[in-house]
C-alpha cells in the first residue's frame, strides 16, 4: 500500500530567537528521531513545543541549528519542495472549505505532478485508509462533516502523497473525547500499517503514553526534561517537573501502555440472530457459562442472552436480552477494556475487528491477572532503579566528602 | 403625449441611452475590479498599508461626484475620457475595502496548513485565500455596481454617455412637453439597469462561490 517507510529526523541545536526577546523561544534543542517511529512532544502551553515542530517543515525558519531528514541537510533547500515530502496535520483539521473531501485529498499529489488517474485512485485509497467509504465522502464539503470525520481527512490528506515523515500539531485537540479516542486507535493501526516517522504534539500526557514509542517531555524553551519510553518516564521520571507532568495515579496510567492485544483472548459462546430459536436454546444449554453473545447479521456483537431470558420474552429474539454497551478492538488500551467490563454487568466485554465483527471477549480475571502483572514487573523495575540511584548517590557523596576533606589541606 | 408614448416613440434612442450607460458602468466595473483587488493583494498583509488604501479610497468618495467630473474636465477634456476615469475611481472603494477585510478574514489556521502541505505563496493566494474571500468581494463589486448606476447620470454633465443625457435635458427644459418624461425615463431606465446588474450578481455568486462556503 505504501512505498515509502519513515525517514530518520535529526534536530542539531535547533533554536528560535524572536527579534526583541532576548530569550530564545527554542533553546539549542538536539535530538534523533528514528525512521518508523512516533515521537510525542509533550509539555505545558507555550513551552515551545509547536514552535519545534514547525521548525521540522520551516513553517517557522529556525534561527541556528541543523535539521536532517535522511542525512539530508534541509535548512537550507527550498522550504516548498521540502514541505511537500512533509505531510502536517493540524487541530481542527486545517480542511479547507470551499473544496470537496476528494479535492482537499487530491492537494498535494496533484502539486507534485502526479497523473489524473492516479491522483483519483489515491483518493479513494486514503478516505479508505482513514475509514471513510469514497462513494459517500468523496463530494462532500468539510462542513458536511463531523469533527471526527474531518480529522480523519485531515490525516489523509497529510498522507496523501506518500510522505516519510508526519508532523502532527495537537491533531485531536478539537474533538470530544470518545471521537478522540478513536481517533487515536485509528491512528495506531494507521502506524501500524504504514511506519511512518511521526512526530506529534500534545499537551495530554495521557494522549503522548497511548500513542508515543518515545516521549519527549518539554519544558519551557524546548528544553528537554525527558526523552524516553512512556514505561521508562511512568516508573522513571528524571525529575520532579516530570514527575508533575505524569500527574497522579501512575498505576492506572500504565494500563494505557498495554492493549487488548497483549493479554490473552477469549473465546466465547456465540450464537446469530439468523440462527433458528431452537440452535439457540441448545447452545445456550451446551455453553456452560450463564450468558451467551448474541451477533448479529454481520456478525457484530448485538445482546447478552442469559438462560431464561428468551423464556421472558416468550421466545422473541427481538425482546430478550440486554444490548452489548461497549466493546472494545484490539487496539484499545487496557484502561478502555478495563472501563467496559466494569460498565457492562456481565463481567466482560466483546473485543471486535476493523469493521466491528465479534473476534474474542475479555473478562475482568484475565484484566487483573495482567494488571497483576504488570504492577509487580513495574515494581522490580522501580527497585532495581532505586537501588541505582542510591549507589550512584553514595558515590557523589563519597567523592563530595573526599573533596571537603581535601580542601583544608589546599 | 403621456409617458408611455413618449417610451414607444423614443424608444430607439432610450435603448442606446441605456445600453451605453451599462456598458460605462460595466466597463468601469471590470477596471475597479481589477484595481480593487489588486490593491487589496498588495496591501492587506501590511496594518498601515491596508488602512492607507482604505483610507485614500474612502477619501475620493467623499468628493461630490459633480465636482470630481468639473476637476477632470481640464485634464482629460470632456466626453467618455472624465466619466471613465471618475467612475473607476468612485468604484474602488467598496471592492478595495472588502478585499482587504475578506483577505485578511481567512482564518490564520488554513493559511498555515496551506503553507504546511507545500503551497507556494502564489499558490496560496489564488487556491485557497482569493476563493474564501471571494463572498465578501463580491458583495463589494456589487455595492459599488449600485453606486456607479448613480454616479454614471452625473457623467451626462461633461457630454458623456448614457441616460443621464435624458435627465439633464429634462431638468434644462423644465416646463416643456417631454421635460417630466424625460426626467421619468431616466430615473425609470437607471433603476431597471441597477435591478438587471443585481440580478447578474446573484447569479455570478451562485456559479462562482463554492457550495462549501455559500451561506
Amino acid at each position: 500500500m505504501s512505498e515509502s517507510h519513515g525517514a530518520n529526523i535529526e534536530l542539531e541545536n535547533l533554536s528560535k530567537r524572536y527579534p526583541g526577546n532576548p530569550q530564545p523561544a527554542v533553546d539549542n534543542v538536539t535530538m534523533e528521531i528514528k525512521a518508523g517511529e512516533t515521537v510525542i512532544f509533550v509539555g505545558p502551553s507555550g513551552c515551545g513545543k509547536s514552535t519545534t515542530l514547525k521548525m521540522i517543515n520551516r513553517l517557522i525558519e529556525p534561527s541556528s541549528g541543523r535539521i536532517r531528514i535522511n542525512g539530508e541537510d534541509v535548512t537550507h533547500i527550498d522550504p516548498v519542495k521540502l514541505r511537500r515530502k512533509v505531510g502536517y496535520a493540524i487541530q481542527a483539521s486545517g480542511l479547507f472549505p470551499h473544496m470537496t473531501v476528494a479535492q482537499n485529498i487530491a492537494l498535494v499529489p496533484k502539486m507534485i505532478g502526479w497523473s489524473a488517474s492516479r491522483v483519483r485512485e489515491r483518493v479513494e485509497e486514503m478516505l479508505d485508509l482513514v475509514g471513510l467509504d469514497p462513494g459517500e465522502f468523496h463530494g462532500r464539503y468539510p462542513r458536511q462533516l463531523s469533527g471526527g470525520q474531518q480529522q480523519r481527512v485531515g490525516v489523509a490528506r497529510a498522507l496523501a502523497a506518500d510522505p516519510p515523515v508526519l508532523l502532527m500539531d495537537e491533531p485531536f485537540g478539537a474533538v470530544d473525547p470518545i471521537t478522540r479516542d478513536h481517533l487515536q486507535d485509528e491512528l495506531i493501526r494507521l502506524q501500524r500499517e504504514l511506519h511512518k516517522t511521526i512526530v506529534f504534539v500534545t499537551h495530554d500526557f495521557d494522549e503522548a503514553i497511548k500513542l508515543g514509542d518515545r516521549i519527549a517531555v518539554l519544558r519551557e524553551r524546548s528544553h528537554i526534561a525527558q526523552f524516553d519510553t512512556p514505561e521508562a518516564i511512568l516508573t522513571n521520571p528524571a525529575d520532579d517537573f516530570v514527575s508533575g507532568f505524569v500527574g497522579a495515579g501512575a498505576a492506572l496510567k500504565r494500563l494505557n501502555l498495554s492493549r487488548v492485544r497483549d493479554v490473552e483472548i477469549t473465546d466465547y459462546p456465540t450464537v446469530s440472530v439468523d440462527d433458528p430459536l431452537q440452535t439457540i436454546f441448545n447452545s445456550l444449554r451446551a455453553s456452560g457459562t450463564n450468558e451467551i453473545l448474541l451477533l448479529d447479521k454481520r456478525g457484530r456483537p448485538y445482546k447478552w442472552l442469559r438462560r431464561g431470558d428468551l423464556m421472558r420474552a416468550k421466545g422473541s429474539l427481538a425482546r430478550a436480552g440486554t444490548l452489548v454497551h461497549d466493546t472494545v478492538t484490539r487496539d484499545a488500551t487496557l484502561r478502555d477494556a478495563l472501563e467496559a467490563v466494569l460498565t457492562d454487568n456481565t463481567g466482560r466485554v466483546a473485543v471486535t475487528g476493523r469493521r466491528g465483527e465479534y473476534t474474542g471477549v475479555v473478562d475482568m480475571e484475565t484484566l487483573m491477572n495482567s494488571v497483576h502483572e504488570l504492577l509487580e514487573a513495574d515494581r522490580l523495575d522501580a527497585m532495581e532503579h532505586q537501588h541505582e540511584l542510591e549507589e550512584t548517590r553514595s558515590a557523589l557523596t563519597h567523592a563530595e566528602q573526599e573533596g571537603h576533606g581535601g580542601e583544608p589541606k589546599a | 403625449m403621456n409617458f408611455w408614448e413618449y417610451l414607444v416613440n423614443r424608444h430607439q434612442q432610450l435603448l442606446t441611452d441605456a445600453y451605453q450607460h451599462a456598458s460605462a458602468v460595466f466597463q468601469c466595473m471590470v477596471v475597479a475590479t481589477v484595481l480593487g483587488v489588486l490593491i487589496g493583494v498588495v496591501t492587506y498583509r501590511s496594518e498601515w498599508a491596508g488602512n492607507l488604501a482604505t483610507l485614500v479610497t474612502s477619501t475620493i468618495l467623499t468628493i461630490p461626484s459633480l465636482a470630481m467630473i468639473g476637476l477632470l474636465i481640464p485634464i482629460v477634456g470632456l466626453g467618455v475620457a472624465p466619466t471613465v476615469v471618475t467612475l473607476t475611481l468612485y468604484g474602488l472603494l467598496p471592492i478595495v475595502r472588502n478585499s482587504i477585510v475578506g483577505l485578511r478574514g481567512v482564518d490564520p489556521t488554513l493559511v498555515d496548513a496551506a503553507t504546511g502541505i507545500g503551497m507556494s505563496r502564489l499558490k496560496r493566494l489564488v487556491r485557497i485565500e482569493l476563493p474564501l474571500a471571494w463572498p465578501p468581494i463580491l458583495t463589494g463589486i456589487r455595492v459599488s455596481t449600485q453606486m456607479l448606476m448613480g454616479i454614471a447620470a452625473i457623467a451626462a454633465y461633461a457630454s458623456g454617455p448614457g441616460l443621464g443625457n435624458l435627465i439633464f435635458r429634462g431638468i434644462a427644459s423644465l416646463g416643456s412637453a417631454n421635460a417630466l418624461n424625460q426626467v421619468l425615463a431616466g430615473t425609470l431606465g437607471i433603476i431597471v439597469l441597477a435591478l438587471l446588474f443585481d440580478a447578474a450578481y446573484v447569479l455570478i455568486g451562485r456559479l462562482t462561490i463554492s457550495r462549501g462556503i455559500r451561506v
